[in-house]
């Protein structure tokens, strides 16, 4: 059964691939658009820093590495879950009944439906910049600050992928739901290309640790830099994105299951 | 009875009114983007108290006046026409008894109007309760600002209806108006004040009618500059992408094959 599902999933996949390459100029201008897209938070950044030599306690170079965490995470976590955003559209028409009956998980029929593989633009210039600033802000390297290194992306994405499949199940509570969860995805890739000492207190709270936008760039940066904490939290804290990643995945597992659990459909 | 075209405002106005739930949910986007873009302007004004003119009441009206005039102005999700050529419906469209392009801006002054109630008031509010605004001193900056603005959509509107047009060429336009979607926010000053940008981009970006959508509208309000001139550069790029807009959908029409006829 499993296998059936696995390989059911692998030939839709293939077949939405295909068929976004049909449209060659389209599909090109649209990678284009999303590279450019996650790259303009880093022509602010670097715009800022024309004018200022550092932000929030950090230099250019520094900002720019949490910047690059941020966008190459938030492009893996929105080329693999970004679909989620066609809930609100599948609750709407109905086609959500369609896809519960069917013998198959829920979340990974939606998920598979359409793999965007424009998306890609967005990973690759986080993985650009990522690049550039790894190179550029200084890291002495030991086998841990590797480490960081290759999992932050990572453990990044399982976040921003849990953030993103959490916030979009609002829709199963309020109509026209998208914007209020684009409000929360879009807003913490934009809150975790900067460091977090930029924040009051009160967004630093909902924006790091409610949405635990910390651990995708701020604290794993501060450990390849091997900084301490300007705001004073523990060292571990920077080693502990791994972990909080899990955490994220099974809380948004558990408002999923509540979700679809509470939905009845739109019909009469 | 009215013309068709202010008609067409009234009726805009009110298609968008009925979608109050989606402009509240809209209007959380603003206010989060709004909370974040302030916080990072106000961390660059703790290292120095003015930055190229902008103290921090300036700053923070720069971003909640750009997030309140997004909307208005609209960047991206305006897709009407190139779908309308994509599909061929663009015939009937241009059969009836008006002006296409008159009619088009019609509706979009429409929309821009109901934005303006929903979506430009609620974040400039929410942000003066929580940010020290700067508002205009003089009093005949409002109406210079109501001029700005209007300019700013009509433009906004220029620019929006060439990229649809190219749909007679590319037929889908969607990667086009993604492009403008992203990079216009930034060359238009939503994103970063333009007087921030180094010399070099700020002179190339005067040849453009990139800052007339957000940057001058929001200069007007700040009183920065001379408003009378602000406005004339903006009069002058909404007559010019008007008229362009004009040729190009003259020949584009020309272009058009319609299925089975």
């Amino acid at each position: 059964m499993a296998d059936t599902g696995t390989a059911v999933h692998r030939r839709i996949i293939a077949s939405r691939i295909r068929s976004q390459l049909a449209y060659r100029t389209s599909f090109a201008l649209d990678v284009v658009a999303q590279l450019i897209g996650q790259s303009i938070e880093l022509v602010a950044i670097l715009v800022v820093f024309t004018q200022v030599t550092s932000l929030g306690g950090f230099d250019r170079n520094e900002v720019v590495l949490m910047y690059a965490l941020a966008a190459t995470a938030f492009g893996i976590a929105d080329l693999s879950v970004g679909q989620v955003e066609e809930l609100p559209n599948l609750i709407r028409t109905g086609e959500l009944d369609v896809l519960l009956l069917r013998p198959l998980g829920t979340l990974a029929q939606i998920l598979s439906a359409d793999v965007a593989l424009k998306r890609l633009g967005r990973v690759a210039a986080g993985l650009a910049a990522l690049a550039y600033a790894l190179a550029t802000s200084g890291i002495e390297w030991t086998p841990v600050r590797v480490l960081v290194a290759v999992t932050a992306p990572l453990t990044g994405a399982v976040i921003f992928a849990a953030v993103w499949v959490a916030a979009n199940t609002v829709s199963f509570w309020v109509v026209d739901g998208r914007e209020v969860a684009n409000s929360v995805t879009y807003g913490s890739n934009f809150a975790t290309s900067y460091p977090i000492t930029v924040y009051g207190p009160w967004l630093r709270r909902i924006l790091c640790f409610a949405v635990p936008g910390a651990f995708v760039a701020y604290f794993p940066a501060l450990a390849l830099l091997g900084r301490p904490d300007p705001l004073g939290f523990p060292v571990a804290l920077q080693y502990a994105s791994p972990l909080v990643a899990a955490l994220a995945v099974g809380g948004a597992a558990l408002v999923w299951r509540t979700g679809v659990r509470r939905y009845q459909g739109t019909g009469s | 009875m009215l013309a068709p075209y202010p008609q067409l405002v009234i009726a805009a106005f009110r298609r968008f009114a009925t979608y109050r739930q989606a402009a509240l949910a809209g209007l959380t986007t603003n206010v989060v983007f709004g909370l974040l873009r302030a916080a990072v302007l106000v961390a660059v004004l703790d290292q120095r108290p003015v930055v190229a003119g902008y103290d921090v009441a300036a700053a923070v009206t720069f971003v909640w006046l750009g997030q309140g005039l997004l909307t208005v102005v609209l960047l991206w999700g305006d897709s009407e026409l190139s779908t309308r050529i994509r599909t061929g419906d663009v015939v009937i469209d241009l059969g009836r008894p008006w002006d296409l392009q008159a009619a088009l801006l019609a509706t979009d002054l429409g929309r821009a109007g109901f934005a303006v109630l929903s979506r430009l008031v609620p974040p400039m509010v929410f942000g003066a309760l929580l940010f020290p605004i700067r508002w205009p001193e003089r009093p005949a900056t409002w109406v210079f600002f109501a001029v700005a603005a209007l300019l700013g959509v009509v433009v906004s509107f220029g620019v929006r209806f060439l990229l649809n047009a190219s749909a007679f060429w590319l037929l889908d336009a969607r990667g086009v108006l993604a492009v403008w979607g992203v990079v216009g926010g930034v060359l238009s000053g939503l994103v970063v004040p333009l007087a921030w940008f180094p010399g070099w981009a700020r002179s190339a970006l005067a040849f453009t009618p990139a800052p007339s959508l957000f940057q001058t509208p929001i200069d007007v309000f700040l009183e920065r500059g001379d408003p009378l001139g602000a406005l004339a550069g903006q009069a002058f790029w909404a007559v010019l992408l008007l008229a362009v807009g004009r040729v190009v959908l003259h020949r584009g029409s020309r272009r058009l094959v319609v299925q089975g006829g």
